[in-house]
């Protein structure tokens, strides 16, 4: 895939330079190619396409929620280059035939690169190691591992999971939740809004002591453990301090935990029913003072699509999770850029140079210059609007955003000199 | 007053009115046609995603005696379990020109949502672990009974004004005890919540009421005893030791009884634990109100639907 | 929910207290004298002003006769056939305090006019009990019947135009003893009169 030739004219990187950008053969080059597309892009920013760790594809088995096609175009709406599709899938993500399946996919129908994640356990069910060597080895070229949606709870399995992706550089990842401290029930942060609601707590230590443990199996195998979706302060502080040891640990925090509170469950509208669940504010905080200052390596999205039929029940009953992937670089920006907390240097670090980077994904996640793989995002950092969930190109519409006023920043993505996405 | 969700939606006037009411509804119950025509056309459909013979049969009769249609729909066995959504169920049922549903379900919040989904009004009969307002209602009307039949107290704006009122039992789990805290706060009780540390609820502190795990110390405050049931299943998920356990700390049995003000009365929402939470003698003591809760039940239920479906409103 | 004092222009008294007592105690009598004493007689007033009205009808009846004639009291909201009509009412006491099976009800309220009122209250009867014979008493009658029911003793008989309205006030109630006759408000305000059960 070459992609077009192009003249980006005037945008800013994230790093403050400003300039002209030639792009051809799917590189930024030298000097503009003849017959060249140009954008007038005075006032734009140029940011390196955005990189996700963390995505839900949902295809194969619930194409109604969400498709390859449909979920990497609204990866494309949001700015990303690049999405990581999850193992939970049906059927799991657990051989290297599965895995190449879905890789296949991603060529043929994606508007962002497909990484495929594989499971860590055979059917996520946290017994049995999956064929991860195989996978990795496969034409999907796995190197993240997650049963994502389902902890590793025993520590000896986390143990061999870690020590056996060693080899091949394989990037554990793991979805933090005791799930006996937060087991079934459990559905929303535990605190003074869960016992008035009558939902089921999920106390933040329930996080906290799976971070603590799995920093320890980090330490004790060598081997890196990345942190899905981390939530709570002492989460955090965890990490900051195993980090301060030189233990090989790295963490991600979601869009909706870094915006949104425990608060807009109060309704029992199940759009917000996610997991881990939202919290307070002391944690929000605490998650946004990580992500600006590194504890937190990267912004993944925990797109999540889920049909209606499946989040019209009970908070209880309804399936977890919302949708990220379109508004991702905006609530970044709202809550972390405009407030002064992070530069857009460092939105580029955490959206796209670290995922990359721990995702060993080559092309993708490369400064602004010329070598450079031709993916990047314009965006215009002054442009706001009210989030329209029926405005989506997911097939889902849990999107927590809706009727929010935010930044609307993407104006242009290419991916591989190719236009995905442009307003 | 389009639907009842929450006691913590009724106002103190609100409040007095429909316990008035409820008296005048209790004489209905005490002749021998036990019949009203102020529902007279109206459809009321009693949806149960989960078993309560009690609260059924009671919003049952309270709608026929308003000479309501009344429906009983069990949808535990309906087509909720062949996977249809409760909103479709809920949605469906309106369509045919429903006026009312009791709803009572398993999950914390579901009536809340129902009553967004539909255009009949909608009446919480017990969501999870969250609310049942009209038990919270019934145990209101009982308390006030008693201050003033027994204790001869002036029927005044608040009769609840220096009452204490101490709940203890399972209250982690129980959707009694918070109608009962939001309600006893509206009349201006003093309330006391009690239980071992495992079956408090996070953040009760932060409650318009006092917390204890203290049940001896808190007895002899309380002019009205309530015992909220624990499930003997809540043992074998380590909720609590032993039954032996529990009842040391927290079980009203025949001694601890004796530690109660004279003029203190017993009330239980049921279904009770008899040997568990409450001892044989408190049930049956002569100042428990057990059976008055019950008998209230049927009175303070027609009172709410009356309220809800008695005037103007073209809801269906 | 008889008589808001309504606005002060327009407005006559048609009885001023001693007419009132005048007409209570012709009631009284001829009540009596119609039914031939007092046996199995069982007075019913209607929410809101029947009520004082029948206890004074038996204060007046025991002056005569020197029986004390049982007192009951009938609230007739939910047999309304306007329920529908109007947001949720208040509802009020019925207290009846001997059986009414076999027994001679007198049923008082203050004015008749439609006669609505009168057919909610033998629906309510008739859920009570089986009366031998259902009498109605009433302090003004002022005509516009919309249902065939007409009163067995009327204290005063008074023809009026439809918008005219007819307050009664009784001294347990509104501090004094009076009807007045009025113009109806500009602003029809719908519990004015005793017959807005239309």
């Amino acid at each position: 895939m070459n992609g077009q030739n192009w003249v980006i004219s005037g945008a800013r990187t994230a790093e403050g330079t400003p300039g002209d950008w030639y792009i051809s053969d799917g590189h930024f080059v030298e000097e503009p190619a003849s017959g060249g597309t140009r954008i007038d892009a005075d006032g734009l920013m140029i940011l390196p396409g955005l990189v996700d760790l963390h995505t839900h594809l949902r295809e194969p088995g619930r194409e109604d929620a969400e498709t390859v096609r449909s979920g990497t175009l609204a990866a494309a709406r949001g700015g990303f280059t690049c999405v990581h599709a999850m193992a939970n899938t049906d059927p799991v993500t657990d051989t290297a035939e599965k895995a190449e399946t879905i890789h296949d996919l991603g060529l043929r129908d994606g508007s962002a690169q497909v990484v495929v994640v594989g499971a860590i356990t055979k059917n996520l069910e946290g017994r049995e190691l999956a064929e991860m060597g195989l996978m990795a080895s496969s034409r999907a070229g796995v190197r993240v591992f997650s049963d994502d949606g389902h902890c590793v709870m025993d520590a000896l399995l986390m143990r061999r999971a870690l020590e056996w992706v060693r080899p091949f550089g394989g990037l554990i990842a793991q979805h933090a939740q005791d799930s006996h401290l937060a087991g079934s029930g459990a559905c929303a942060h535990e605190s003074e809004i869960s016992g008035r609601l009558g939902l089921g707590g999920w106390p933040a230590a329930a996080e906290s002591v799976i971070v603590a443990r799995d920093v320890q199996l980090a330490k004790l195998t060598g081997s890196k453990v990345h942190v899905y979706h981390v939530s709570t302060a002492e989460s955090v502080e965890i990490i900051r301090w195993a980090k301060k040891q030189g233990i090989p640990v790295t963490a991600e925090a979601t869009p909706h935990h870094l915006y949104l509170g425990t608060r807009e469950i109060e309704g029992y509208d199940t759009t917000f029913k996610v997991n881990p669940p939202l919290r307070t504010d002391e944690h929000i905080e605490a998650l946004r003072d990580g992500l600006a200052d590194g504890t937190i390596d990267t912004v993944g999205t925990d797109h999540a699509p889920h049909a209606v039929q499946d989040k019209d029940h009970a908070f209880i009953d309804a399936k977890p999770g919302m949708l990220g992937l379109e508004q991702a670089l905006a609530v970044v920006m709202e809550v972390m850029v405009a407030g002064g907390r992070m530069s857009w240097a460092d939105l580029a670090d955490r959206m796209s140079y670290a995922p990359a980077r721990l995702g060993r994904v080559p092309g993708q996640g490369q400064p602004i210059r010329v070598g450079s793989a031709a993916n990047f995002v314009l965006v215009d950092p002054t442009a706001r609007a009210v989030v329209d969930r029926n405005r989506s190109a997911s097939l889902s519409r849990n999107n927590p955003y809706h009727g929010r006023d935010l930044p609307d920043p993407v104006v242009a993505t290419i991916w591989g000199g190719r236009l995905t996405y442009r307003r | 007053m389009k639907h009842l969700l929450s006691a913590g939606d009724l106002s103190l006037d609100e409040v007095m009115s429909l316990l008035d009411l409820a008296e005048q509804m209790h004489d209905v119950q005490s002749r021998s046609i036990k019949k009203l025509p102020a529902l007279r056309g109206r459809t009321i459909i009693n949806m149960f995603f989960e078993d309560s013979t009690r609260t059924r049969t009671s919003f049952e009769l309270a709608g026929k005696w308003l000479s309501a249609d009344t429906i009983n729909i069990s949808a535990k066995g309906s087509s909720v379990s062949k996977g249809e959504s409760m909103k479709d169920t809920m949605r469906t049922l309106d369509a045919m020109g429903v006026d009312a549903f009791v709803i009572r379900h398993a999950g914390s919040g579901t009536v809340h949502q129902a009553a967004g989904w539909v255009r009949a009004s909608v009446i919480n009969a017990g969501d999870g672990q969250h609310e049942h307002p009209t038990q919270a209602l019934l145990d209101a009307y009982t308390m006030r009974r008693h201050f003033r039949d027994a204790l001869g107290a002036e029927p005044g704006d608040r009769p609840f004004a220096g009452r204490t009122v101490l709940i203890t039992g399972d209250l982690l789990h129980s959707r009694v005890v918070r109608s009962n805290v939001l309600l006893l706060r509206t009349l201006g009780a003093r309330t006391i919540i009690c239980a071992p540390p495992t079956l408090m609820p996070s953040g009760a502190a932060s409650w318009p009421v006092e917390v204890t795990n203290d049940f001896d110390a808190a007895l002899p405050e309380a002019d009205i005893v309530m015992m909220l049931r624990v499930q003997r299943e809540r043992m074998t998920s380590g909720y609590f030791p032993s039954e032996r356990e529990y009842i040391a700390g927290w079980g009203l049995t025949a001694t601890r009884m004796a530690r109660m003000k004279d003029s203190a009365a017993i009330c239980h929402p049921g279904p009770m634990n008899r040997g568990l939470e409450i001892s044989s003698e408190a049930a049956d003591a002569a100042n428990s109100l057990i059976l008055d809760q019950v008998s209230a039940g049927v009175a303070v239920r027609m009172a709410a639907l009356y309220q809800i479906l008695g005037g103007e409103g073209d809801v269906a | 929910m008889t008589t808001t004092p309504t606005s002060p222009t327009d407005n006559r008294v048609i009885l001023d207290d001693a007419d009132v007592a005048r007409a209570i105690t012709r009631l009284a009598s001829s009540l009596v004298e119609a039914e031939r004493g007092t046996d199995r007689l069982v007075l019913l007033g209607i929410h809101t002003r029947g009520v004082p009205l029948a206890r004074r009808i038996r204060a007046s009846i025991e002056a005569i006769e020197g029986v004390e004639v049982p007192l009951g009291e009938l609230d007739i909201t939910m047999y309304r056939d306007d329920l529908r009509r109007q947001p949720t009412r208040p509802v009020g006491r019925t207290r009846v305090p001997v059986s009414i099976d076999g027994a001679t009800v007198v049923l008082v309220d203050d004015v008749l006019y439609s006669g609505r009122t009168v057919v909610a209250a033998l629906d309510a009867l008739k859920d009570l009990g089986r009366p031998a014979a259902v009498r109605l008493v009433v302090l003004v009658d002022r005509g516009h019947r919309e249902v065939p029911v007409r009163p067995d003793h009327v204290g005063r008989d008074l023809p009026t135009a439809a918008d005219e309205h007819v307050s009664v006030l009784l001294r347990e109630i509104d501090g004094i003893d009076e009807v007045r006759l009025g113009r109806a408000p500009a602003e029809p305000t719908p519990t004015t009169d005793r017959e807005e059960n239309r």
